[in-house]
């Protein structure tokens, strides 16, 4: 198993014969991914290099390929656009790769897309070894197992799934969800996929400062996975102070959000927080040898 | 993007929200001018992006024009003081004439976005007038909220609630509806991450009128609403955002801390692991610093010159994770920066990853760098040089 994606999931990406479409494209044919064609408006008929269909619409696409996951690069104002063609066109998976999309926009299109899960935007996409990759991952990095990983950030995440992968632990599915405010799938929501998700063992979870997806996702593991061997780290704990005009915003999550707040709230989970991601393995390790 | 008060308040009114009588004035003359044609009471107000003009002594009466170019005079002559979050404090550049309001009763509404319920949120008080932060602290029973469903938008009925929840004073109750509506249309149509009323005041005569504004567009947005390009105004930069713009990278990219350990990674997440990697090893740290993507020599050597030039580092540590970037591409740039660069000559320790990482790693060696494997490995060779240049 896997969660979100495997190696029959058919995918297409949008934005198929843009300079970021086109190179991970290519990619994600390299490792693997069932990528069934791509949409370029005004391009459609063409193929591409590796031989696969473009087309002039989602719809076109999802009738002739049966495509259910998407990948989408396009620029930053033709997101939110690119997320309705595809929900309208059947697809029920979607990932946005796009930097710099309104917020108004997403707040709308996570709002209105009951059935269809995203995500992102702003991120590196998501990766089950061995199976598929959709997104900008690198994927020789990772390798198949049963750890999986779920991050805000996205050179961090890398560096920990290699620390992973050198210290034998492989992952069963790596999910980057974003690093906008608002993003279409949580760290609460990837946790109850993993929860069903038979090859998964366990967990690491990388979180980062601001907003209160940390928090949340730690009452959700003391709850619901209290059994799961889960280790995160918090990004940011010396970040430089920005500056900031003091605003509503602060407000709405109450004391939610600080570096403290969110260690503290994993530790009480009874989730270990690594001071540093080449500890995660060391932690992972002896959490799996508590649970043996 | 910040807007001023005057330009929440033109928001305002296209959004039919009430806001006192007023001119926006650019000089002492003006203010006089407008005072001399609209006989009355006057308050003339700094209009800066800074809080706490009050205090400042930056928002003062005016009875008659005369006295109106004096106090304008006497606004414009410094500069808003430096604060905590403002160091370099804010030039007045202009200044807001309007109403003195009588005001019988001060709450406060907003509009922003909740992350986690991933919904537009309505915050209501009872309690106007100071920081929502302060409300928050001393009366948080007050502090009501609401988040709006996005597939249904607003519906008066909202704003019945929260006056009812809030307890508003029954004053503001018939209006307020129609205030919110008309809040929440603007948060929409003009890709607003705040809009906050505060005080939003209820008048002797009982109108109900936005007496401040508070308005944050969404950089992202921008391309939306051209014409706000003219609004565009920012805080003075302090001394590490200059150097940053200079350099070419972000102004949230580079801060300096006293320590002698550069540093400089690409992603903001693993630029912050990498300081903490060398306070781990013992070191101290001379700066954060996030190349952004790609780290072509350029970039390098700005970065280089930004470090060597600005802060006290006596040896460099470069933690490059490339990913899909090819290591023997970063390599190269990274010998041909320093190759180039004409500042002070300092040891390089860097972690290279990413395709043909090995080749990589060899240019580095021959170049007479340290090429290292791990963020860890690469801090503590860091931090052992720091230690030897200072004997």
């Amino acid at each position: 198993m896997s969660i979100f994606l495997d190696k029959n999931s058919r995918v297409i990406v949008q934005g198929i014969t843009g300079a970021e479409g086109s190179y991970h494209a290519a990619r994600m044919v390299k490792y693997g991914t069932n990528l069934v064609g791509g949409v370029t408006p005004g391009k459609g008929g063409q193929a591409t290099p590796q031989g696969l269909p473009v087309f002039d619409t989602v719809k076109a696409a999802v009738e002739a390929t049966g495509a259910t996951h998407t990948c989408i690069f396009v620029p930053p104002p033709f997101a939110a656009d690119a997320l309705y063609e595809a929900y309208e066109a059947g697809i029920t998976f979607a990932v946005c790769i796009t930097e710099g999309v309104p917020v108004h926009d997403t707040l709308k299109v996570v709002g209105t897309t009951a059935g269809m899960r995203i995500i992102g935007p702003n991120c590196p996409g998501l990766i089950s070894p061995g199976k598929a990759l959709v997104g900008i991952m690198p994927g020789h990095i990772f390798k198949e197992g049963d750890v999986g990983v779920m991050s805000r950030s996205g050179t961090l995440t890398y560096e920990v799934v290699d620390l992973l992968t050198r210290a034998g632990f492989g992952q069963s599915t790596c999910v980057g969800v974003g690093g906008d405010p608002i993003i279409g799938t949580t760290f609460v929501e990837c946790l109850r996929e993993f929860k069903n998700d038979p090859q998964t063992g366990a967990l690491v979870l990388c979180g980062e400062i601001g907003g209160s997806d940390e928090e949340d996702a730690a009452a959700f593991i003391a709850e619901h996975l209290p059994e799961m061997p889960v280790v995160a780290f918090v990004g940011g704990r010396n970040a430089p102070p920005g500056k900031s005009l003091g605003h509503a915003g602060a407000i709405i999550s109450g004391n939610f959000g600080t570096p403290q707040s969110k260690i503290a709230a994993f530790r009480s989970a009874g989730v270990p927080v690594a001071d540093r991601p080449s500890d995660i393995p060391r932690l992972l390790a002896e959490r799996l040898a508590v649970r043996a | 993007m910040n807007l001023m008060e005057y330009q929440g308040k033109e928001l305002f009114k296209r959004a039919g929200i009430a806001v006192p009588r007023g001119e926006h004035a650019l000089n002492p003359d003006a203010v006089a001018r407008f005072i001399e044609k609209n006989p009355g009471e006057w308050v003339v107000k700094a209009q800066v992006l800074m809080g706490g003009r009050g205090k400042a002594g930056k928002i003062k009466m005016a009875g008659d024009a005369a006295q109106g170019r004096r106090v304008a005079e006497d606004i414009l002559a410094t500069p808003m003081p430096p604060n905590r979050q403002n160091p370099a404090g804010e030039p007045i550049k202009s200044l807001l004439v309007e109403e003195k309001l009588e005001i019988a009763k001060e709450a406060y509404c907003a509009v922003a976005i909740d992350r986690a319920a991933r919904k537009p949120v309505f915050i209501v008080s009872r309690y106007g007038g100071m920081d929502i932060e302060e409300v928050s602290e001393h009366h948080p029973e007050s502090i009501v909220k609401f988040p709006v469903e996005t597939a249904i938008g607003y519906s008066p009925f909202i704003g019945r609630e929260l006056a009812f929840a809030a307890q508003l004073d029954p004053g503001f109750r018939k209006q307020f509806p129609a205030i919110a509506g008309a809040l929440y249309d603007l948060f929409f149509r003009y890709g607003a991450k705040l809009v906050e009323i505060n005080p939003l005041a209820l008048t002797a005569d009982g109108r109900v009128i936005a007496s401040d504004a508070k308005v944050e567009l969404d950089d992202d947005a921008l391309f939306k609403n051209p014409e706000f390009a003219q609004w565009h105004s920012v805080l003075p930069l302090d001394g590490d955002e200059t150097l940053a713009a200079q350099a070419g990278v972000g102004i949230r990219n580079f801060r300096r801390f006293p320590g002698d350990v550069g540093t400089l990674a690409n992603g903001a997440g693993l630029a912050m692991a990498t300081m903490d990697a060398v306070s781990n090893a013992g070191g101290r740290i001379a700066d954060f610093l996030d190349v952004g993507g790609g780290a072509n020599a350029q970039r390098v050597r700005n970065c280089y010159e930004l470090v060597v030039n600005n802060t006290g580092a006596t040896v460099f540590f470069i933690n490059i994770f490339g990913g899909i970037t090819r290591g023997d591409e970063v390599a190269r740039g990274v010998v041909e920066a320093m190759r180039e660069t004409t500042s002070r000559k300092i040891p390089l320790v860097i972690r290279l990853t990413g395709t043909n990482e090995e080749e990589g790693r060899r240019i580095l060696a021959d170049a007479g760098m340290t090429p290292v494997e791990t963020m860890d490995e690469g801090a503590s060779e860091a931090v052992r040089i720091a230690r030897e240049m200072r004997g």
